[in-house]
């Protein structure tokens, strides 16, 4: 029992980073209809500036929480800029195809350019989270132990997700972005600069995706240019169970799949080495009986 | 639902969903009905056929001239090309995005390797059960897309490619105990008396390849053909005018998964390995062939073709371009796929094409002619690959 629910936070510490990785891709998608498949690696970049930025021995030695913020400020603008640069010009070829080269030309790009620069080998990322265990509670005898970092990490995820609700919800902002994301050209008539507003989604994404690398480095005793390989898959996936429009149902989808990820690594021995076929086998069976994802709206469709 | 009828686009077929059988008649004056496919005019005529000559020539003569290293090359882009090929049919043609189809290249690639390893099959005895199985795989994942469309088809098969190798490595055990398999060299031995092994090699690849892009070329002319681009454009238009939608995608599914897995088949003859140990291989499989789709021009024969062997020669090019940089070659290559979008977004052919058409259209005035469609007569409308794109925004 205390280990089901040890892995169980587990579970929901993965699930939570990508359920922030397919918050970033979903907010893209609503606002501009793009899969981006550089999410990872511009996160994976944002990463390596926090660490060189707090890094004692190799970087600056700014405490790591300004690291992130400092890093996340910087992805968000590049976010912005890549938006206007790369992806604009392109898009308006009508041809969705020429985006996804366009993303995976990042993707190929940002992974090679980032290990030339920050290089090859893996680098240590300093921890915001104080260090140790925590004893939740005992049950029978057990006591379930989880890390600070994994609690730490749970409540900043939660946090950005109720932060951005309270964005996209409540303010005048938040209402833009979302006009926009319905129907750029009726937003674009009621006066709302939908460019504008297409650079500031993926701003946003950027900068989400720079906190979730941040916080998932800090975890792991290195990371390289690989950290996000996997991750972006898994998040892919959360982003497809949720429906792709839904911000509440990537990180829903997210927590199902690192769940369901977790429990798999610790029950299921037969599968070990393929764990990843469980929720990406949850996710076919959901599409195949929900087309539109749990969290996703119906669409009609007009012939 | 009419026949688009002007006169100056560079090719004229309807795409819609409009089958020339029952929608020419009405647009038609009444008593004379216009040919199907407006003959060609003379000089575009015997362009091609100098072409065509040429480039057979070409083909024939190469491996000949070139070093068995660069044959070596040439045959990687035919087999890639196989496989762009596969993936036009199925994304270009019929609108489903698909990025697992590294999975279909690697259980070709499998099914040869270990035909020849654990049971002592002959390479070319195995070309047609590699061609089969992956064919069947396919058809189990065209299965899901008749439920699931656009970007989540997508994601359903980007897990096939993710699962792939993880799948290989459980259950193949090769030397040492890891998912790689080595045939031996003397297994791929020329079965011709004076042709070198890499020259039989490259003549495989291209005899292969031409058939099977002959194939997709009369597919894609013919009814099936029709059926996918209607499925492409407009799902429910295509079921309303009689389109086996089922038929239409899982069949498309099957064949591409096919020619996928003929080209992992040979590239077991090529590179002499099928190689599951890299969890990403197949994932950056996959995203070869959609490149070289794109790049080449999605929706035309010869896009896949140009696009593979750009491709490949990009790819050899970006890799010593700076000394001692290595790791920035993904970088230069990346940046060379983002310009090569921004300058044709139409891909290579589609480029070309519209060129031919502008120049056409110049010299022989407005005159209601197709202009010369180069090689490739499909529907020009190839701009929206992705059908329901759409959805959920």
């Amino acid at each position: 029992m205390q280990l089901f629910v040890e892995q169980v936070i587990n579970g929901i510490g993965n699930g939570l980073v990508y359920g922030s990785v397919a918050l970033a891709l979903v907010i893209i998608f609503r606002t501009t209809g793009i899969l981006n498949f550089a999410q990872g690696e511009m996160a994976l970049f944002s990463t390596y500036i926090t660490w060189k930025l707090a890094s004692e021995s190799d970087g600056f030695g700014l405490p790591i929480v300004a690291a992130i913020g400092v890093s996340m400020a910087i992805a968000f603008v590049a976010g912005a800029v890549i938006e206007r640069v790369l992806i604009r010009p392109v898009e308006q070829a009508r041809s969705p195809l020429n985006v996804v080269i366009v993303t995976l030309g990042l993707f190929l790009g940002l992974n090679s350019v980032a290990q030339l620069i920050f290089g090859t080998d893996p680098q240590l990322m300093p921890s915001p989270f104080p260090e140790g265990n925590v004893e939740l509670f005992s049950s029978g005898g057990d006591a379930v132990v989880v890390s600070k970092d994994t609690i730490g990490l749970i409540a900043v995820l939660v946090a950005e997700c109720i932060l951005l609700w309270l964005l996209l919800q409540r303010t005048n902002l938040g209402l833009k972005l979302r006009a926009v994301a319905s129907n750029p050209d009726s937003a674009r008539l009621q006066g709302i600069r939908a460019g504008t507003m297409l650079m500031l989604g993926w701003g946003m994404a950027a900068a989400i995706g720079a906190l979730a690398g941040s916080l998932v480095a800090s975890q792991r005793t290195g990371f390289d240019g690989s950290l996000m390989q996997i991750i972006i898959v898994y998040a892919f996936a959360a982003a497809a169970l949720g429906g792709f429009d839904s911000l509440i149902g990537a990180v829903v989808a997210g927590l199902i799949v690192g769940i369901a990820d977790a429990l798999t690594v610790q029950y299921v021995d037969a599968l070990e080495g393929i764990e990843v076929i469980v929720p990406l086998g949850l996710i076919l069976v959901v599409l195949v009986i929900l087309p539109n994802g749990l969290f996703g709206r119906r669409t009609v469709e007009r012939v | 639902m009419s026949m688009p009828s002007d006169g100056t686009g560079a090719t004229v077929e309807p795409a819609l969903g409009t089958l020339p059988e029952t929608a020419a008649a009405p647009a038609a004056a009444p008593g004379e009905r216009p040919p199907l496919r407006p003959p060609l005019p003379r000089p575009v005529l015997i362009a091609r056929v100098v072409i065509g000559v040429a480039l057979s020539v070409v083909a024939l003569y190469a491996p000949f001239y070139f070093t068995p290293e660069n044959n070596r090359i040439i045959s990687q882009a035919l087999y890639l090309s196989i496989a762009a090929m596969g993936l036009n049919l199925l994304t270009g043609f019929t609108g489903q995005v698909s990025i697992g189809h590294g999975a279909f290249f690697g259980v070709g690639a499998f099914t040869t390797a270990i035909l020849m390893v654990d049971h002592g099959w002959t390479f070319e005895a195995t070309i047609p059960v590699a061609a089969v199985l992956s064919g069947l795989v396919g058809m189990l994942v065209g299965f899901p897309a008749l439920r699931v469309r656009g970007l989540q088809l997508a994601l359903v098969t980007l897990a096939l490619a993710v699962l792939f190798p993880r799948l290989a490595s459980k259950y193949v055990e090769g030397a040492g105990g890891v998912a790689l398999l080595r045939p031996r060299r003397s297994e791929f031995a020329s079965l011709i008396d004076g042709l070198d092994d890499d020259q039989w090699a490259y003549f495989v690849c291209l005899v292969i390849a031409v058939v099977l892009f002959v194939l997709a070329w009369n597919l894609v002319r013919g009814r099936m053909g029709r059926a996918m681009v209607a499925v492409r454009d407009q799902e429910i238009a295509a079921t309303t005018v009689g389109v086996n939608l089922a038929g239409t995608k899982v069949g498309t599914f099957a064949l591409s998964a096919a020619y996928a897995g003929v080209a992992g088949s040979l590239s077991v003859m090529i590179d002499r390995i099928a190689d599951a140990t890299n969890p990403i291989l197949y994932l950056q499989r996959s995203i070869e062939f959609l490149v070289a789709m794109v790049i080449g021009g999605a929706a035309t024969i010869l896009g896949p073709a140009v696009g593979a062997f750009l491709l490949v020669w990009l790819r050899r090019n970006t890799e010593d371009l700076i000394e001692g940089k290595e790791i920035l070659a993904p970088a230069i290559f990346g940046a060379a796929l983002i310009a090569i979008v921004y300058v044709l977004p139409e891909g290579v052919v589609g480029g070309v094409r519209r060129l031919l058409a502008r120049l056409g259209r110049r010299s022989s005035g407005s005159a209601a002619r197709p202009g010369p469609a180069s090689a490739s007569d499909v529907p020009d409308d190839s701009n929206n690959p992705g059908g329901s794109h759409d959805e959920g925004t």
